[in-house]
């Protein structure tokens, strides 16, 4: 292909998944009933703090010495009379607006000190960080409450100013809500494309890294309100507000002196300040649900499952599994919610049978299906997958409608070996424990025979030392002793079959060579019988004896492997093996 | 050999990162030209310090000592605005599709990052041409990377290295990420792109299939040192260096019959030169 017509052929490659199209965050908030509430009720919070002058029956300090201690729904003063003979329900209108006011003083000033900061800290890090770190670990080791009361005697009372104060107190929250954000993105590799490209660094951070932490932000500025409106009330009801201007907590703080006198006059402004708050809280998590969740797929209903399943063309009846079958997977559809009530199918009628001795290749591209078979297999099937039909076969019981035979098969007589070891191994547990604690779960051996049996085995895959190797974590060992040891755990159960997920393509060339070569040694000492998913026709072609070629969520191919290679049926398929490359040969 | 066509030429690269008691050098003495308009692959598995090189020659891996000279112009420590003069001219394609884009931007806005100094016309002519050049239909610039395949992704970061018009890219494992037939097409691009441009390419990979279909010559890596550097042909088919040919050998070939003499073959020479078991690197690396 020197001249390359292949760079000019329009792209065929399919969208990895096809994105519904984004709603609008708003639109996908009023859908959740709690968060819609939550934004009528702000929003005439916002309309009430405003509009006071207009909407309030009367000034807040006027006064008819007739309706002191008036309870509330009794006389002219709907929510009642406070002690001095003010209508409590026009000060609270009034004090709306003071609140809404310091409100946005203590966003403003905790959102200010504390992205700046962390994103100053997260980006460069070094002294920067440290510094900033240290003070904001002094700060939060600051007693709020106690501060904000000193700060009164000093400067007396003014609520914008203790807001103030309060939002620095608070701003460690978002500081390191940002540093741990952009610590994390510092990394990605799109940075490293903007610092190659020459962008400074202040370009960086503000078209990269602000972006990155917008949502977070956001989320938590519903917490940070909350927490201004219980401080500013908090402080207010203790006496520290000013007594000249009305404010919730200072008319919640008078209507609680007098509660003997008259009960019902603390019932408004105590639901204002709580109502204000959830309200707040319950915004703020609805936010993270709708920017930060990954899937927006809801479950189906029975209905919906029922139709899919109905759907789904019963094949005739097949012939049974061959005499000497180890493993036979019929007609298996897998499918997952489509997120408009229907299901997608990622496995469309799969069959294969795997004999003893055999390793059978499940080969294919990206969302081909060919885990998802391997997985179903297993009976790992991630929890949203809907089983639409078919069997697994195994030693006579069908894995997938008999779960009790399914949990007994997996571990002891269907074993697997994962794609990345390190991530299969538990960092916080040395290699011996958590091979003995695989090995007990499904045989009953004490401790020193499971110790002694898997000491056997992991010299027998190759491991030198196997002793020391049992004391080590798995952050001590490389990738390909790792993967010894997954394998070490595969075949101490002493199973018939060994279900391997592209058990090589984490490792260097050279050691899955020696990987390779370790499992076809295995499978001839013990017949076992073995489901290799793989995209790697090299791997294909060096350890497999029958292979399967999946395609769009089918098998369109199997042959023996001789035979695939050299006379490939499908189009497919010689489209697939005309991508390999060969290390010695220009194509 | 100081030739008139060297582009990239890189002398004794030492780079080393201070960990807790003594230093780990990554790179030890690695030195190699490149010429315009010509590929070199540099091969070797996790842990060779491939990828560092990528890095060091990019100014994202700090250089402990040695000389990087890029059309005649020392670039071994630059800062970032004197990069933005000196070194514009190398740009590079990562490895993960993913993680390259910026998945909050869209790919207009990814693509004439780089181009901040010209109009707004300007930009929206030189996105259609970018998008144009790597086979994108023109309507993709309103969209996000999410909506995009691994393949298409990667076209676009092919496209954002090619907005400055660079005369060297460093491709760290561009289609390492890829399904064997998008690989197949993304590498068909990127020679296309080379007959069109004459850019030249520093083409990281493991996979010394991959190298053999790219490359002019290949550097084989090893613990941070070139063990062998020869044409391509030359590696491919006469390899030198033990290490070179016990890598090529470990290759699957997709081909049964060769593949079961090569396995033989392999097996031979590893008792030849006395090893069986892997060798012996840096437990933890990763590229």
């Amino acid at each position: 292909m020197s001249a390359d017509p292949v760079a000019l052929i329009p792209d065929v490659e399919r969208p990895a998944q096809a994105p519904a199209p984004k709603e609008h965050v708003l639109r996908r908030l009023a859908r959740d009933p709690l968060a819609l509430i939550s934004m009528v009720y702000l929003a005439i919070i916002v309309v009430v703090g405003l509009g006071a002058p207009l909407l309030a029956p009367h000034s807040p300090n006027h006064v008819d010495l007739t309706l002191t201690n008036a309870a509330p729904f009794t006389s002219e003063f709907l929510l009642g009379g406070d002690a001095s003979g003010r209508d409590i329900l026009s000060r609270l209108l009034w004090a709306t607006r003071g609140t809404l006011l310091a409100c946005v003083v203590v966003l403003v000033v905790s959102t200010v000190v504390g992205v700046v900061g962390g994103l100053l800290a997260g980006y460069f890090q070094g002294r920067a960080e440290t510094v900033a770190s240290w003070v904001s670990d002094a700060i939060m080791a600051l007693p709020g409450i106690v501060l904000l009361i000193a700060l009164y005697t000093v400067i007396g009372p003014s609520i914008i100013t203790a807001m103030a104060v309060f939002g620095l107190l608070i701003a460690p929250s978002n500081f390191r809500l940002v540093r741990a954000v952009v610590a994390g993105m510092r990394n990605e590799l799109y940075v490293d494309a903007a610092k190659v490209s020459g962008l400074p660094d202040w370009r960086i951070i503000f078209r990269h890294v602000l972006l990155a932490v917008r949502a977070p932000i956001i989320i938590q500025s519903g917490f940070v309100l909350a927490a201004g409106i219980g401080i500013q009330a908090g402080l207010e009801f203790l006496g520290l507000g000013d007594p000249r201007t009305p404010s919730w907590g200072g008319i919640l703080q008078q209507s609680f002196t007098t509660i003997y006198l008259n009960r019902g006059a603390v019932v408004a402004p105590a639901l204002l300040v709580c109502f204000t708050t959830l309200a707040f809280v319950l915004l703020a998590n609805a936010l993270r649900d709708v920017l930060q969740s990954g899937s927006r797929h809801r479950p189906l209903t029975s209905r919906q499952l029922a139709a899919a399943r109905a759907s789904v063309v019963t094949p005739e009846a097949e012939p049974g599994p061959a005499d000497d079958a180890l493993l036979t997977v019929r007609s298996l559809r897998i499918g997952y919610p489509d997120g408009a009530g229907g299901v997608r199918q990622v496995v469309s009628g799969v069959g294969l049978s795997v004999r003893r001795g055999e390793i059978h290749g499940l080969v294919g591209e990206s969302g081909s299906g060919k885990s998802q078979t391997a997985f179903a297999v297993l009976g790992l099937l991630p929890k949203d997958a809907i089983v639409l039909g078919g069997s697994v076969l195994f030693d006579g019981a069908d894995l997938l409608a008999d779960r009790d035979a399914a949990r007994a098969a997996r571990g002891a007589r269907i074993a697997y070996v994962p794609q990345e070891p390190m991530s299969n191994l538990d960092p916080t547990i040395t290699i011996g424990r958590q091979l003995t604690a695989g090995l007990r779960a499904v045989r009953r051996l004490s401790k020193r025979e499971a110790r002694e049996h898997l000491l056997r085995l992991l010299g027998r895959v190759g491991i030198a030392d196997p002793e020391t190797v049992f004391d080590l974590y798995p952050h001590q060992i490389s990738g390909g002793m790792a993967q010894r040891v997954l394998i070490t755990g595969a075949i101490a159960g002493d199973p018939d079959l060994i279900v391997a997920d592209e058990p090589t393509t984490a490792l260097d060339v050279t050691v899955q060579a020696d990987v390779l070569e370790l499992l076809r040694e295995l499978r001839d000492e013990r017949g076992l019988g073995m489901v290799l998913v793989t995209h790697d026709l090299g791997v294909v072609a060096d350890i497999c004896d029958t292979v399967s070629v999946m395609h769009d969520g089918e098998i369109v191919e199997c042959q023996p492997v001789r035979a695939l290679f050299t006379s490939p049926r499908e189009p497919y398929t010689r489209e697939l093996l005309s991508s390999a490359l060969d290390p010695e040969e220009m194509p | 050999m100081t030739d008139a066509t060297t582009l990239l030429r890189v002398e004794h690269l030492d780079v080393a990162y201070a960990s807790r008691r003594r230093q780990a050098k990554v790179i030890d003495d690695v030195g190699f030209d490149l010429a315009a308009g010509e590929t070199l692959g540099l091969v070797g598995e996790s842990g060779s310090g491939k990828t560092t090189i990528g890095r060091a020659i990019l100014g994202l891996a700090p250089v402990s000592s040695g000389r990087i000279e890029f059309e005649g112009r020392d670039v071994t420590r630059l800062t970032r605005r004197e990069r933005r003069g000196a070194a514009r001219g190398i740009q590079a394609i990562f490895q993960d599709p993913y993680s390259s884009l910026n998945p909050a931007m869209t790919i207009a806005d990814i693509l004439v990052e780089p181009i901040q100094d010209v109009g707004s016309a300007q930009k929206r002519e030189r996105v259609r041409q970018l998008l144009d050049a790597v086979g994108l239909p023109a309507d993709s610039g309103h969209r996000h990377a999410r909506e995009f395949s691994g393949g298409q992704r990667q076209r676009i970061a092919i496209a954002r290295a090619l907005a400055l018009e660079p005369r060297l890219i460093i491709c760290d494992e561009p289609t390492s990420a890829l399904d064997m037939t998008t690989q197949t097409r993304v590498l068909g691009l990127l020679r296309e792109i080379q007959q069109r441009t004459s850019v030249a390419y520093l083409f990281i990979s493991h996979d010394l299939g991959v190298v053999r279909a790219m490359s002019d010559r290949t550097a084989v890596l090893l613990h941070g040192r070139i063990v062998e550097l020869g044409s391509a042909e030359q590696i491919a088919e006469q390899p030198e260096h033990p290490y070179t040919r016990r890598l090529q050998l470990a290759t699957p070939v997709a081909d049964p019959v060769l593949q079961a003499q090569r396995r033989e073959q392999r097996l031979r020479v590893l008792r030849e030169q006395g090893l069986t078991d892997e060798p012996k690197g840096p437990a933890w690396t990763s590229n």
